[in-house]
C-alpha cells in the first residue's frame, strides 16, 4: 500500500544523507592534523629531490632523529620553560585581575592609571631584557619578569572592560535596591567579566610563553630558548629545529588548555551551545 | 485619606554642564498617592526616563524637590523596583536566581535570606506561577523568549515588595498579544501588593488598561500638561480597553501628543 511504503522509500534516502554527512565531519575534523602531516611529508620530499644542504633546511627526520636523540637535554630544558612561562603566566592573572578590577571599578583610577598603562604597554618588552640582566643576572628571573610585563596587559584590561561594561540599566536596577559600589561589582561585574578574562587568558599565555623564549636567548643559561641557541651556535641546525618543533608544539598545548577552561568556566557567555558547562553566580 | 506618596514640585533637570547641557526636564511637579497606579505618556525624547532617574534618586535633580514617602529624596532610594525595556537578567544565572538578585542586595533582606532561604525560595516560586514561568525557574535567560525574560524581570523588580515600582517601558519591545498578557500579569501582581507604581509608556491602550491616572508630558523640556483619570473598575478586562469610556480617553490623550509634537517644529 501507498502510505506504507513511502516512508520506507525515504528512509534510504534519508539514511545515506545522515551517512554523508557523518563522514564530511569526519573529514572536517581530522583535516588540521592532514594539513600538518602532508606539510611535513611534502617538506620531508622537497628537501629530499632539491638536495638542500642539512645546515640549511634538514629534513624532517633528521629532525626528529636529532630530537630523540637528545631527548633528555630538551625535556629537561622545555620543563624549565614551562614552569618559567607558568610562574609569570600565574603572576599577570593575580596581578592583572586585581588590578583590573581596581581599574574597572573606578572611573577616576581609569582615567588616571589607564594612559600610562597604554604608554607602558608599547614598549616592546623585549626591550627591557638587558635592563632586567643588569638588575637581576642571568637566570630564570628575567625570563619570569618578561613572561609577566608582557602577559599583564591583555589581562588587566580585559577584566576592566568587563567591569567597566555593565549596563548603566542594570546598574540603575542594583541601585534604586540600596546596592553599594562593592555588591555591584561582586554580583554583576566581576561575573560579567569573566568571559573577557578567559578569553584574555588564552592570549596571556601565548605570549608570556613567547616572553620567556626571547628572554632565554638572551639573558639564561637554561630553558628551551637557550638550548636553540647553544645548538644553532655549534652549528647543529637539525637539533635548533627540533627545539623550534618542541616550542611549538608546548605553544599549542598551553593555548588548547586555556581554551578548554575558558569553555568550562564561562559556557553562558556562549549562549550554553555546549550544554552542560554552566558556571553559577 | 490616602497620602501622597511621590511629590516632584518645580523639578528641573539638566544633563551635563550648567549652560550647554541638556535640559531635559523643567518646571516639572505631579503627585502620586500611596498605592495608586499612574503612567506617564509623552513623545519620543521628552524627559520620561529622566523623571524616573529624579523619582528614584538616581539623578539629583538640577532644581526644585523631589519627595517620596515624606522624605526629600537627596541619594538614591532604597525602595524602588525597576523594571526596563531591555530585560537586563544576568546570564550566567538562572530565573530563580535572577528573581533572587535582589534578596541578595536589598534590606533586610539580605540579613535574612540564609537563615530564612525556605520561605523566600516559596516566595519567588509563588511570583514566578502568577506570571506562568513556573515551569522555566532553572533556564537561563537565552533559554526564554522575550516575552519570559520581560515576566521574570518583573518579578525581579517585584520580589522585595518594594513601596515603589517603576517601569519604564518594560513592554515596549514585545508583540501585542504578549503584551496584553502581560498587562494582566501586572495587573494581578498590582492588586495582590498595591504598591505605588509609575508606568512609562507609549502604548495608549496600555496606560488606559493599567493606570488609575494618566499624565500626559510636553515637549523637552518636559513637564505634565495634562492629568486624566481613568475610572474603570478593576479588575479591568482587556475587552474595556475597547469600550467607549476607554476609547474616548485614549483619543484625547492622542490628540494631546499629537498637539505637542506639532507645537515642537
Ligand atoms: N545620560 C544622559 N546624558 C545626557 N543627556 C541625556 C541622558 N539621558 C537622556 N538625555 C537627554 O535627555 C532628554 C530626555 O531623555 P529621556 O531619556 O528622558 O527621554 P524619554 O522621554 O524617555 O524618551 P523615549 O520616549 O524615547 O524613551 C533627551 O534629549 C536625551 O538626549
Ligand atoms: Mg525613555
Amino acid at each position: 500500500m501507498n502510505g506504507k511504503t513511502k516512508p520506507a522509500g525515504l528512509a534510504a534516502p534519508a539514511k545515506e544523507a545522515v551517512r554523508r554527512s557523518r563522514r564530511r565531519k569526519l573529514v572536517r575534523k581530522a583535516s588540521p592534523y592532514l594539513v600538518i602531516i602532508g606539510s611535513f611529508l611534502l617538506w620531508e620530499l622537497a628537501v629530499w629531490l632539491l638536495k638542500i644542504e642539512p645546515f640549511v633546511l634538514p629534513a624532517p627526520s633528521a629532525i626528529f632523529a636529532a630530537g630523540w636523540e637528545w631527548r633528555g637535554p630538551i625535556l629537561l630544558a622545555s620543563w624549565q620553560t614551562f614552569v618559567t612561562t607558568i610562574i609569570g603566566f600565574l603572576l599577570a592573572v593575580a596581578f592583572g585581575l586585581a588590578a583590573g578590577t581596581a581599574i574597572g571599578a573606578s572611573s577616576a583610577l581609569y582615567d588616571a592609571v589607564y594612559p600610562a598603562l597604554i604608554g607602558f604597554n608599547s614598549v616592546p618588552k623585549v626591550a627591557v631584557v638587558p635592563i632586567l640582566v643588569i638588575w637581576c643576572g642571568i637566570g630564570t628571573l628575567p625570563a619570569i619578569i618578561t613572561a609577566f610585563l608582557i602577559s599583564f596587559f591583555p589581562i588587566l584590561v580585559n577584566v576592566a572592560t568587563g567591569i567597566a561594561t555593565v549596563e548603566p540599566e542594570l546598574r540603575d536596577v542594583l541601585r534604586a535596591l540600596g546596592a553599594k559600589q562593592h555588591q555591584i561589582l561582586l554580583k554583576v561585574g566581576l561575573p560579567r567579566s569573566m568571559p573577557y578574562f578567559f578569553a584574555s587568558l588564552k592570549i596571556a599565555i601565548s605570549v608570556a610563553f613567547v616572553g620567556s623564549i626571547v628572554a632565554e636567548t638572551v639573558a639564561s643559561d637554561s630553558g628551551i630558548g637557550h638550548f636553540m641557541l647553544v645548538a644553532s651556535s655549534r652549528f647543529q641546525v637539525p637539533l635548533a629545529f627540533a627545539g623550534l618543533v618542541v616550542t611549538g608544539v608546548m605553544g599549542i598545548a598551553m593555548y588548547v588548555v586555556a581554551v578548554m577552561i575558558e569553555k568550562r568556566m564561562t559556557g553562558w557567555a556562549t549562549r550554553g551551545v555546549d550544554t552542560g558547562m554552566v558556571a553559577g553566580g | 485619606m490616602v497620602r501622597d506618596f511621590v511629590e516632584l514640585d518645580q523639578v528641573a533637570l539638566r544633563y551635563g554642564g550648567d549652560v550647554e547641557g541638556t535640559l531635559a526636564l523643567q518646571d516639572t511637579s505631579l503627585t502620586v498617592r500611596e498605592g495608586e497606579f499612574v503612567a506617564v505618556v509623552g513623545p519620543s525624547g521628552c524627559g520620561k526616563s529622566t523623571l524616573m532617574k529624579v523619582v528614584s534618586g538616581l539623578w539629583p535633580a538640577s532644581a526644585g524637590t523631589v519627595a517620596v514617602n515624606g522624605r526629600e529624596v537627596t541619594k538614591p532610594l532604597d525602595i524602588v523596583g525597576m523594571a526596563f525595556q531591555n530585560p537586563n537578567l544576568l546570564p550566567w544565572r538562572t530565573t530563580l536566581a535572577n528573581v533572587m538578585l535582589p534578596l541578595e542586595i536589598a534590606e533586610p533582606h539580605i540579613r535574612r535570606l540564609r537563615r530564612e532561604y525556605p520561605s523566600y525560595l516559596a516566595k519567588v516560586r509563588d511570583l514566578l506561577k502568577m506570571v506562568g514561568l513556573q515551569e522555566f525557574e532553572t533556564k537561563h535567560p537565552w533559554e526564554l523568549s522575550g516575552g519570559m525574560q520581560q515576566r521574570a524581570s518583573l518579578c525581579r523588580a517585584l520580589i522585595h515588595d518594594p513601596s515603589l515600582l517603576l517601569l519604564d517601558e518594560p513592554f515596549g519591545a514585545l508583540d501585542m498579544f504578549t503584551r496584553e498578557e502581560l498587562w494582566l500579569a501586572l495587573q494581578d501582581l498590582w492588586l495582590a501588593r498595591k504598591p505605588t507604581v509609575v508606568l512609562v509608556t507609549h502604548d495608549l491602550r496600555e496606560a488606559v488598561f493599567l493606570a488609575d491616572r494618566v499624565l500626559v508630558m510636553s515637549n523637552r523640556p518636559g513637564r505634565i500638561i495634562a492629568d486624566h483619570a481613568v475610572d474603570i473598575p478593576r479588575p479591568r478586562s482587556l475587552d474595556e480597553t475597547f469600550a467607549p469610556k476607554a476609547i474616548e480617553i485614549i483619543q484625547t490623550l492622542r490628540d494631546q501628543i499629537s498637539n505637542v509634537r506639532k507645537s515642537a517644529t
